[in-house]
């Protein structure tokens, strides 16, 4: 059992957790992942580790409520334990100096970048950040990712909080600004870590994604993580989950994605149902 | 009686068949397929066997069981001596009853086999570690007193629960670390319900934490903590037996479909995540109608039968050698035929074909023929020119093997390997390249036997024994 030590709603829909995990937090790295099943019942789901703390021995994780067992996740509260916590998974974001760094961030990937940003930082680079909202209310962070950052950029897909447009027309801009970019780090959808990719290309500025295929064990074992990355088949969990963005499938990726569709349809349902009845 | 005679007598008594679920009707449920013998039909099994002086069937068990001694007890209606005497040697008989290939080990060389049906050995294995189960109380055996000294087996398989169960009774402090919530490795998240019941094994773990073993799951090491840091935590000695946990892909086009699924996840999601049971519990999985298994071993038949069971119209097997090749249990062959799993035999995949949005619709394969024999021994198959065909199906499961899964060697570097990536261990002991860490089961050989890496965990926990009260 692992127990919850905070639980925050940021903004509606997107919460932030705090676990006891002692373990964990020694050996986190930028850019790592857990993998939670919350009760019996729940799936296995990936979640970035958006900070830790070893003195506390806690990690913490924000997450977007999206199918049932979100849904679920979302009605635990501090105290409470969840029943499997693993990590830390994957290999760690590459950190080095290399001048300046672009990092992008959308929906959850605004807090799963921090740890990159804040290490870029102190690896001695320019860092200018780059995040995304489809409206001011679902915007977090912005102070924390201010703090590690030399640029903080804010764009809403409805301009209540100006400027109004999405994270490539701001990379546009910066790059049609004469910003010389030596590398972009984009955690967040796969649509906006597609578009993001692709507007770096004609530029040529190497671009980092953290690819977020369905996955079970995480370490693996099982291969439904699979992706393909410069024509070859790549496991996202133990060969990334980073990926030259230039070189990723992201047809396949996006396809895989949706393996599940009709049954997330029907298991959210089948919750929704038990919901009613008051249990998670 | 001479015992010539005393052999021709027993012929007399046909091998006692075990009651099973009718096949149309298991075929749509998880429950076990076989239901067990009865004691009188277990002490009736008993009764062939004639003692041999000079038993052979000992000399097929890897871990040596006295065959003839536990089934004169069972002969006699002493269960509990019978299941006594058969766990001086094995500690998971409900286990290897059930799954051990006997056809090949203990029941291949009965003299009652020579001309006739050999004893029902495995049958008789399983009867008395299940009544035992039912009995309720298990005795728990005196340990040897604290040696003080600390191991840690890495895997709970049937290999890291063997040095766990050997290791505390000799008075050691074991924890076993895995991956997994749940402990059993591929007991419990590969072999399915119907043929292993998940309560079997966890009665298993249970006896072993009673004895004072402690598990810590969810615990990855080479990524939660590594070899090296279990050595600063102040263990002793360290037991690595991790399995094979690398799915092997076919490498062909068309093989990041929907709908195509490697073994190893289409039974983990329906064994340990219970996507059987879905949409009660969480974990989906695609219920095709129409599903091609490529391979012909085990874990090929177990997903063919799972297929079945999760209410698919039609399940083929398809398998580029013929009938005498396929290495699965014969048990496992017939009782898949009997559900009507079709075998489709000589003929090997070129590339599978999709629909517009990326799902699996059907599959190109190619006709094989026997060629010469290959290093292992079997025909090799050569595919044969112009013979490719089309067929529909929409799912697809590949289960032509399993490699070394390298996320705990890449973390400890100084531990060899062979070209395989399997980590190399003397025969004799299980002893590693690297001091005080052991290793066996499938992570040395490859995908094997249950028996096998219980045989290597034994091994292994008698050199760890000796180490540590002797040294390296
Ligand atoms: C390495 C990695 C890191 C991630 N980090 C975060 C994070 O920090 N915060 C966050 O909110 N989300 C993160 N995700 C995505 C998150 O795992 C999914 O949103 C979650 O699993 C959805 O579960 P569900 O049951 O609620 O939804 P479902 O109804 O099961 O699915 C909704 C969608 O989520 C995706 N999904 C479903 N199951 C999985 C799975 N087991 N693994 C991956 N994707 C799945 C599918 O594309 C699906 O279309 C990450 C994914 C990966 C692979
Ligand atoms: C579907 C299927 C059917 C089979 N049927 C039969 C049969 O009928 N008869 C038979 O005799 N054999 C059968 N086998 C083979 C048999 O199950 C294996 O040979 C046997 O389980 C190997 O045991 P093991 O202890 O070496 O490894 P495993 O049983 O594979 O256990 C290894 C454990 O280690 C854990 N692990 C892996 N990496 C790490 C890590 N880094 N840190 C912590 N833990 C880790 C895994 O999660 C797993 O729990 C079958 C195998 C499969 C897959
Ligand atoms: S352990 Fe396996 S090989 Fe040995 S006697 Fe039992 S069934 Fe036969
Ligand atoms: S070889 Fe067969 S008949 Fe002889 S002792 Fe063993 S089981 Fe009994
Ligand atoms: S999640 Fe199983 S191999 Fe990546």
């Amino acid at each position: 059992m692992h127990k919850i030590l905070v639980k925050e709603e940021l903004v509606p829909n997107m919460h932030l957790v705090k676990f006891s995990a002692p373990a964990i937090a020694n050996k986190a790295k930028p850019g790592q992942f857990i993998i939670i099943t919350i009760d019996e019942k729940g799936e296995r789901i990936p979640l970035t580790i958006a900070d830790w703390d070893q003195t506390e021995g806690s990690i913490t994780i924000v997450f977007m409520e999206v199918g049932t067992t979100t849904q679920r996740f979302a009605l635990f509260n501090a105290g409470d334990s969840i029943d499997s916590l693993v990590g830390p998974l994957g290999i760690p974001a590459h950190i080095e100096k290399v001048g300046t760094v672009v990092c992008v961030g959308g929906c959850y990937g605004i807090a799963a970048m921090m740890p990159i940003a804040r290490a870029m930082k102190e690896a001695g680079n320019k860092v200018i950040s780059v995040i995304e909202a489809r409206s001011k209310y679902l915007l977090f962070w912005e102070d924390e990712l201010k703090r590690v950052s030399d640029q903080l950029i804010v764009t809403t897909g409805d301009g209540s909080y100006a400027p109004q447009g999405w994270i490539p027309d701001q990379l546009k801009q910066i790059f049609e600004g004469g910003e010389k970019a030596d590398l972009i780090f984009a955690i967040g959808c796969t649509y906006m870590m597609k578009l993001a990719s692709e507007t770096s290309k004609p530029f040529g500025i190497k671009t980092i994604v953290h690819l977020n295929s369905i996955m079970v064990d995480g370490t693996g074992m099982c291969g439904c993580c699979r992706v393909s990355v410069g024509g070859e088949t790549k496991f996202a969990c133990v060969d990334g989950p980073e990926f030259d963005g230039h070189q990723v499938d992201w047809d396949v990726l996006l396809s895989r994605q949706r393996s599940y569709h009709d049954e997330e349809i029907l298991s959210l349902q089948e919750w929704e149902s038990r919901n009613w009845r008051g249990t998670r | 009686m001479e015992e010539k005679e005393k052999k021709e007598k027993k012929e007399k008594i046909p091998r006692q068949p075990m009651p099973e679920q009718k096949p149309k009707v298991r075929a749509r449920n998880f429950d076990e397929v076989p239901f067990g013998y009865s004691p009188e039909t277990a002490m009736l099994e008993a009764s062939r066997c004639i003692q041999c002086k000079n038993p052979s069937c000992i000399t097929g068990c890897p871990v040596d069981i006295d065959i003839p001694a536990f089934i004169a007890k069972i002969k006699e209606g002493d269960f509990a001596g019978a299941i006594a005497k058969i766990k001086e040697k094995n500690a998971l008989p409900a286990v290897c009853g059930r799954v051990c290939p006997q056809e090949v080990q203990c029941e291949n060389v009965c003299i009652l086999g020579k001309k006739g049906e050999p004893v029902a050995i495995g049958r008789l294995e399983r009867f008395a570690a299940d009544w035992e189960r039912a009995q309720g109380e298990v005795s728990i055996p005196e340990k040897e007193p604290s040696t003080g000294k600390k191991v840690a087996v890495v895997g709970s398989g049937p290999s890291g629960l063997t040095v766990a169960g050997d290791l505390i009774l000799k008075g050691h402090d074991v924890t076993v670390f895995e991956a997994f919530l749940i402990p059993g490795g591929v007991l419990v998240y590969g072999i399915p319900e119907f043929r292993l019941p998940k309560s079997i094994v966890a009665a298993e773990v249970d006896y072993m934490r009673k004895l004072g073993v402690k598990f810590q799951g969810d615990t990855v090491v080479g990524a939660t903590i590594t070899v090296d840091e279990l050595f600063e935590e102040g263990y002793d000695a360290i037991y690595i037996g991790v399995g094979a946990g690398l799915p092997v892909f076919l490498g062909i086009q068309g093989e990041n479909l929907i709908g195509i699924y490697s073994a190893n996840e289409y039974l983990t999601r329906s064994n340990l995540m219970k996507a059987y049971l879905f949409p009660e519990y969480d974990t989906p999985i695609i219920r095709g109608n129409d599903v091609v298994v490529f391979g012909a071993g085990n874990v090929s038949m177990d997903s063919a039968r799972t297929a079945l069971r999760l209410g698919a119209d039609r399940v083929r097997i398809v398998y580029r050698r013929s009938r005498e090749e396929m290495p699965a249990r014969t048990e496992e062959i017939h009782h898949a035929e009997q559900e009507g799993v079709e075998f489709v035999l000589l003929a090997a995949p070129l590339n599978f074909i999709g629909d517009d949005d990326g799902r699996l619709k059907g599959l190109r394969c190619q006709r094989m023929e026997l060629g010469e024999p290959d290093a292992s021994g079997r025909r090799r198959p050569v595919p044969i020119e112009g013979s490719e065909f089309e067929t529909e199906c929409d799912t697809a499961v590949v289960s032509i093997g399993a490699g070394a899964n390298p996320l705990l060697t890449k973390a400890t570097p100084d531990i060899r390997l062979n070209k395989w990536g399997n980590l190399i261990a003397e025969p004799e002991t299980g002893k590693t390249t690297k001091k005080g860490v052991w290793a066996g089961g499938d992570i040395v050989t490859g995908q094997a036997t249950v028996i096998l890496a219980m045989g290597a965990g034994r091994m292994a926990a008698n050199s760890i024994h000796d180490y540590l009260t002797l040294g390296w």
